[in-house]
């Protein structure tokens, strides 16, 4: 229903809208003016990238950006085979112990890998895999999530098209392929957001797992980086804060409709 | 078994088999940790019964954590719900700038909890920060907001309903598209109010999707300690140290893992029991197909 609003109520939901915006249009107003002004607002005030290229020299956030990207690519790409198949399995397959199989798969969704950090920790160091990228995303990649809503997705092909495939002498990874993959690209594209948000904002698994410029994504690096010997120099400090979190404020702001709809799509199970 | 069966199990295999490791092992490994020493010089620890648990009985610490994350989940979770179905109603309504209001209401969410905390340590900062400022100017005197226990458990509560309300906005807004817009026009005809239809039509059928968030929040309050890291360190005095933290600290600030699988478990329980509780009720009254 889309009721017209009073003014009064117009008001209150820009007040708070403001409200809402407010630490973010104050963190911008920050890094783009020199630190003097970071206090003092006038509008005069000029802008300057100074506070950027301080941040960017005084720690090698390249490389994090790169340990960032190389995380989420690796977990995203391996999330999307792992369960698919499994996700497959479960809308399609009929076998004993399946329903078994399912609860314990729904166990991630309460008990997720952040919690589970001293145990895992361990299983890392038994591997011999501390301190590496491949150590932030394992936990992580066999997502209940994701063989969730695949498998919800799933379910809601036609088995007609599943047999005419089958009838024609594909296998059952090509039905997958040529089938069910094409059909449920809109939660993929969904699912794929909402992972490359968790995965590129995750902070305490990493901070615990990684403990070197090599391995560290940009959420560590900028922990690092402010609670090291930067004194409290805030310029700087908001503008490797928001630089951090820039690639994904930018895509969002770009691809706002997406972004929502997809966090809809995901939400609805 | 069925050739079908093996093909099923084989789809499944790589997903069981991380499952397993990262999942279901380490809640197991928890539990057997819990009644053994840490481990020394990599020889296992020694099978200590309850000493963790007895530990924890006296850990001031631990009983601090505890009663700091349930007033920290009652004090975020009802007021970052009511927020979000505030927000979902405004957004979902004709109302003008309702584009601008949703980006303004979803922004925190794609924002990483570490750069939130930042801002908003920015923004607390004695003297310094936007609040100081504010109140200042209102001829309030200055206060030190996340350095007093009084104060500082408040503080990081705001951080966490600001990063989450627009979070569970989305899932009221995905419902409230779901529902039917013949049910408004049947209640416009009946001469139903907008509250009554609100409180006796869209509240009842937006229940599921209030239970789901409610679980989701809860598991957020006990998993996302993110801010307490950058912002406070559990400090001062303890004030704002949450149970997961509190795991932190003990895990792997002192290295006493043994005792930090103790403190696991109970985490463990408290999640288990939301898990049971979204189970129990969904069977009830909150379902409606």
């Amino acid at each position: 229903m889309r009721a017209e609003r009073g003014l009064l109520e117009t008001a209150a939901a820009w007040l708070l809208g403001v409200l809402w915006i407010l630490p973010l249009a104050y963190a911008v107003w920050t890094a783009f003016h020199p630190p003097e002004y970071s206090v003092h607002f006038t509008p005069l005030a000029p802008l300057s990238l100074e506070n950027f290229r301080r941040a960017w020299e005084a720690a090698p956030f390249a490389r994090y950006f790169v340990n960032s990207f190389a995380l989420v690519t690796m977990v995203l790409a391996s999330q999307l085979v792992l369960c698919t198949l499994a996700a497959y399995a479960f809308a399609r397959y009929e076998f004993r112990g399946k329903d078994v199989a399912f609860l314990l798969v729904l166990v991630q969704l309460m008990i997720m890998p952040d919690v589970l950090i001293v145990e895992n920790y361990r299983t890392m160091s038994r591997l011999g895999i501390l301190d590496s990228i491949p150590a932030i995303g394992l936990p992580y990649v066999a997502s209940a999530f994701g063989i969730f809503l695949l498998r919800q997705t799933f379910k809601t092909v036609p088995r007609e098209l599943d047999e005419a495939a089958r009838v024609e002498g594909a296998g059952a990874l090509q039905v997958l392929w040529k089938v069910y993959v094409p059909l449920a690209r809109p939660v993929y594209l969904a699912y794929g957001l909402v992972s490359v948000s968790y995965h590129w904002n995750n902070f305490l698994w990493p901070l615990i797992i990684t403990n070197s410029v090599a391995s560290r994504p940009v959420t560590v690096g900028l922990q690092v980086f402010s609670s090291g010997d930067q004194g409290i120099d805030w310029s700087v400090i908001t503008a490797a804060t928001l630089m951090t979190s820039g690639p994904l404020l930018v895509a969002f702001l770009l691809f706002q409709r997406q972004f929502v709809q997809s966090f809809m799509r995901a939400g609805i199970r | 078994m069925s050739r079908n069966a093996i093909h099923g199990w084989l789809l499944l295999l790589p997903a069981a088999a991380l499952l397993a490791l990262f999942t279901h092992w380490p809640v197991v490994g928890t539990l057997w940790d819990s009644f053994h020493a840490t481990t020394r010089a990599g020889k296992p620890g020694p099978f200590v019964g309850l000493e963790n648990y007895q530990v924890m009985v006296s850990d001031e610490v631990f009983w601090r954590s505890l009663t700091n994350n349930l007033w920290y989940a009652l004090g975020t979770i009802p007021v970052s719900i009511a927020l979000a179905l505030l927000m979902a109603l405004w957004v979902n309504s004709a109302m003008r700038g309702r584009t601008w209001l949703r980006m303004a209401f979803f922004t925190p969410t794609v924002l990483p909890m570490i750069a939130v905390a930042n801002i908003w340590l920015f923004f607390f900062t004695p003297q310094y920060g936007l609040l100081e400022q504010v109140t200042t100017a209102l001829g309030m005197s200055s206060r030190n907001w996340l350095g007093d226990p009084e104060t500082a458990l408040a503080c990081v509560m705001v951080v966490a309903i600001w990063k989450e309300a627009g979070f569970f906005m989305i899932f009221y807004l995905a419902a409230l598209q779901s529902i039917a817009p013949s049910l408004a026009e049947a209640a416009a005809i009946e001469g139903a109010s907008r509250s009554y239809y609100f409180r006796r039509v869209v509240f009842p059928l937006l229940m599921p999707t209030t239970l789901f968030v409610l679980v989701n929040a809860v598991i957020n309050s006990f998993r996302l300690v993110d801010h307490i890291v950058v912002m406070t360190k559990g400090g001062p005095n303890n004030a704002t140290s949450l149970l997961l933290f509190h795991i932190y600290q003990v895990g792997f600030s002192f290295w006493d893992t043994g005792y930090a699988a103790a403190l696991t478990v109970v985490l463990l329980a408290i999640l288990a029991a939301a898990a049971i509780g979204q189970f129990v009720f969904l069977d009830k009254r909150v379902h409606y197909q």
